[in-house]
């Protein structure tokens, strides 16, 4: 009987194709539509904990009612002893110094007359110390435009952009002029050793990487640093991980009227990226459930298209003797396969091309040239383990709910009704 | 209920609502039917033999009055025991063939045996003989949009006999075929009802029918108006 029921499966298209074709649709649609905004929510946390925030971030009461205007007179220090405790006391994580500084980078000609001067973004990140995993995360293998990274103090990187409108090239000798941590004026000569491209809009119109032991030399903070940063070490964001060490270090330093205490962050708190990431969850939870509600409609109605379609099979079979329940559980069997075989393809054609989103992207420099956000100029989608079943919601679901729906019909209307159907 | 008394109709009333009203289909039809019989309900449309015959079919319940087909009481099943009685005793026939559009002449014959759960050996023995009675071995692979009028009317009535049912019902069977082909089915359907004993009963107001019937129901507005046997 079974075999008997899926050669007239297979041998109707309107049965199988059709609805086939429409599951694997939905199905395909929704699996991408998840994975894009997953990927851009990943893309959001990873981008932010890469440059700025880390997963946890460390620093002085004062620096952080201040950040934005980076008080590096309000740094940290006796860091090297400090990171040595929080590797002690954290292990799960790697924890690494920062000195974020602004300035201005003077281009001089033969004759050390300015030629070019620019304001400029820097990040001192340890880039030449042992083990260092600096350079992996802020990707600089792959994003070095010419030249190379640090290898020796007195390097510095900057933004191809940057280098292109200052005329600037590798191996020529620029000057930082900044203000110490002690409020002095600081001037130190550097060598471009590289160019950069990160493809985040913020980073890429004017920023400079050096060593942090150059900075720190230079802007007179031996042993200190603005920020410390913490990174899981399996490389993901855990919020609940991440609130635990914060309240754990936090109740540690409870002296609020020290401003030179340290205090913890997590990413959420820094940025407004909690309240940012819970508008962008909640937003995508909402696309993501409208269109599986929406899905679920068509999907569903073709269920009962198909279903209502078949009234006079279900006479004739009604007729030879076929039971209402036989013929409704063949009703759901067949759709239950529908469901698997148009969600499966679905499925394997959403991950072909989230994973091809996920590899390329869509580039959308030109549209946030001007924006301040650290965010990544490719909008990427990012496959997950809900990437693999979300498309079965609609696809299997509202199938096998549609066909049940008007299955039901079946047993509602009187056999002879059914009967009566077939003399069209 | 005699040994020969296949179905006995007593004081069956059907009832269908319109609306807020009803209309009353069957009014008090009291009737035997015996093994064998080759009878017609004939009567205009609207006269109620399609009603009657669904419900000597158990497609459909009676509102009062009762049918008993053999030694089943129609308004006591069950829906799974109306497929059961159905499945193994009744065959039906229907005016425009409702032959299953995917399926090829063979399988549609066959689709009552498995039902009924034979064996791949007899069903394919059983099919083929039914496909011989109509005239129709040669089509097994055919599809039925493959087929004439009359030529799917004669599968559908293999569809019908295949199991060896007890009672056939007929719908109206000639009704869309032309004078030979109705000429030829009717001989194929009396020959089984001969060699079988099968007791056929035809719902119709075809002349062409009519004149093949042995007993003549005539109906009008749900009143059983004549009964004639004919020698």
């Amino acid at each position: 009987m079974i075999k008997f029921l899926i050669k007239g499966l297979i041998r109707d298209h309107h049965r199988s194709l059709f609805p086939i074709i429409i599951v694997t649709f939905g199905t395909l649609l929704t699996t991408v539509l998840y994975s894009f905004i997953n990927g851009q929510l990943n893309d959001l946390i990873d981008s932010n904990a890469r440059f700025d925030t880390g997963h946890l971030k460390l620093m002085t009461r004062a620096y952080d009612k201040l950040s934005n205007q980076i008080p590096n007179e309000f740094a940290l220090t006796g860091v090297e002893k400090l990171i040595e405790s929080l590797n002690n006391k954290y292990p799960g994580y790697n924890w690494t110094p920062r000195i974020k500084f602004i300035g201005l980078l003077d281009v001089p000609d033969e004759n050390g007359e300015t030629k070019n001067q620019n304001t400029v973004f820097g990040m001192a990140v340890n880039l030449i110390g042992k083990n260092s995993q600096e350079s992996e995360r802020f990707n600089l293998d792959k994003s070095i435009i010419r030249g190379h990274i640090p290898e020796k103090p007195g390097d510095i990187l900057i933004s191809e952009e940057l280098a292109k409108r200052m005329k600037i090239d590798i191996g020529h000798s620029v000057t930082l002029l900044s203000t110490s941590s002690n409020g002095a004026m600081a001037v130190q000569n550097f060598v471009v050793c590289g160019t950069v491209k990160f493809g985040i809009g913020v980073m890429d119109r004017g920023a400079i990487i050096t060593d942090i032991s150059d900075m720190q030399f230079t802007l007179e903070m031996f042993d200190g640093a603005g920020e410390i940063l913490g990174f899981n070490k399996n490389k993901f964001y855990i919020p609940s991980e991440a609130e635990k060490i914060k309240f754990d270090f936090n109740n540690h330093y409870l002296n609020k009227g020290d401003k030179y205490s340290p205090l913890m962050l997590t990413l959420e708190d820094q940025n407004g990226l909690g309240e940012y990431l819970q508008y962008i969850n909640v937003v995508g939870f909402i696309i993501v459930g409208i269109f599986l509600i929406a899905m679920s409609i068509v999907l569903l109605n073709t269920g009962l298209m198909s279903g209502i379609r078949r009234y006079g099979e279900v006479g004739v079979r009604l007729a030879l003797g076929e039971a209402k329940a036989h013929i409704y559980k063949s009703l759901l069997y067949e759709s239950v396969l529908i469901g698997i075989v148009g969600s499966v393809i679905g499925t394997i054609l959403g991950l072909a091309i989230t994973f091809y989103l996920q590899e390329y992207g869509i580039d959308i420099t030109e549209s946030i040239k001007n924006s301040s956000i650290i965010m990544s100029n490719i909008l990427r989608a990012k496959i997950s383990f809900v990437s693999f079943y979300i498309g079965f919601i609609p696809g299997l679901l509202a199938t096998l709910i549609g066909t049940a729906f008007s299955g039901i019909q079946i047993f509602k209307r009187q056999t002879a009704s059914l009967f009566k159907e077939l003399e069209v | 209920m005699g040994d020969s008394q296949i179905i006995q109709i007593s004081n069956l009333v059907k009832d269908y609502a319109m609306g807020k009203q009803f209309f009353r289909a069957l009014h008090d039809v009291n009737l035997s039917i015996n093994t064998g019989e080759f009878c017609g309900l004939v009567g205009p449309s609207g006269s109620g033999k399609t009603t009657l015959l669904n419900i000597i079919g158990a497609l459909d319940n009676p509102t009062g009055g009762d049918i008993i087909i053999m030694n089943n009481s129609i308004k006591d099943l069950k829906n799974k025991q109306a497929a059961k009685l159905r499945n193994e005793s009744i065959g039906f026939i229907f005016q425009t063939y409702n032959l299953l559009p995917v399926y090829t002449v063979f399988e549609n014959v066959e689709f009552p045996l498995l039902l009924l759960k034979k064996s791949k050996k007899e069903r394919e023995e059983a099919v083929m003989r039914a496909l011989e009675w109509v005239g129709l071995s040669d089509k097994v692979n055919s599809r039925p949009n493959q087929l004439s009028g009359g030529e799917s009317q004669r599968v559908a009535v293999a569809r019908a006999m295949v199991k060896l049912p007890r009672i056939v019902l007929a719908d109206e069977p000639t009704a869309n075929l032309d004078a030979a082909n109705s000429h030829n089915i009717l001989q194929t359907m009396l020959k089984l009802n001969l060699e079988l004993k099968t007791t056929f009963i035809f719902a119709t107001h075809d002349e062409k029918v009519i004149r093949y019937l042995r007993r003549k129901v005539a109906l009008s507005d749900g009143n059983v108006i004549n009964d004639i046997i004919m020698n």
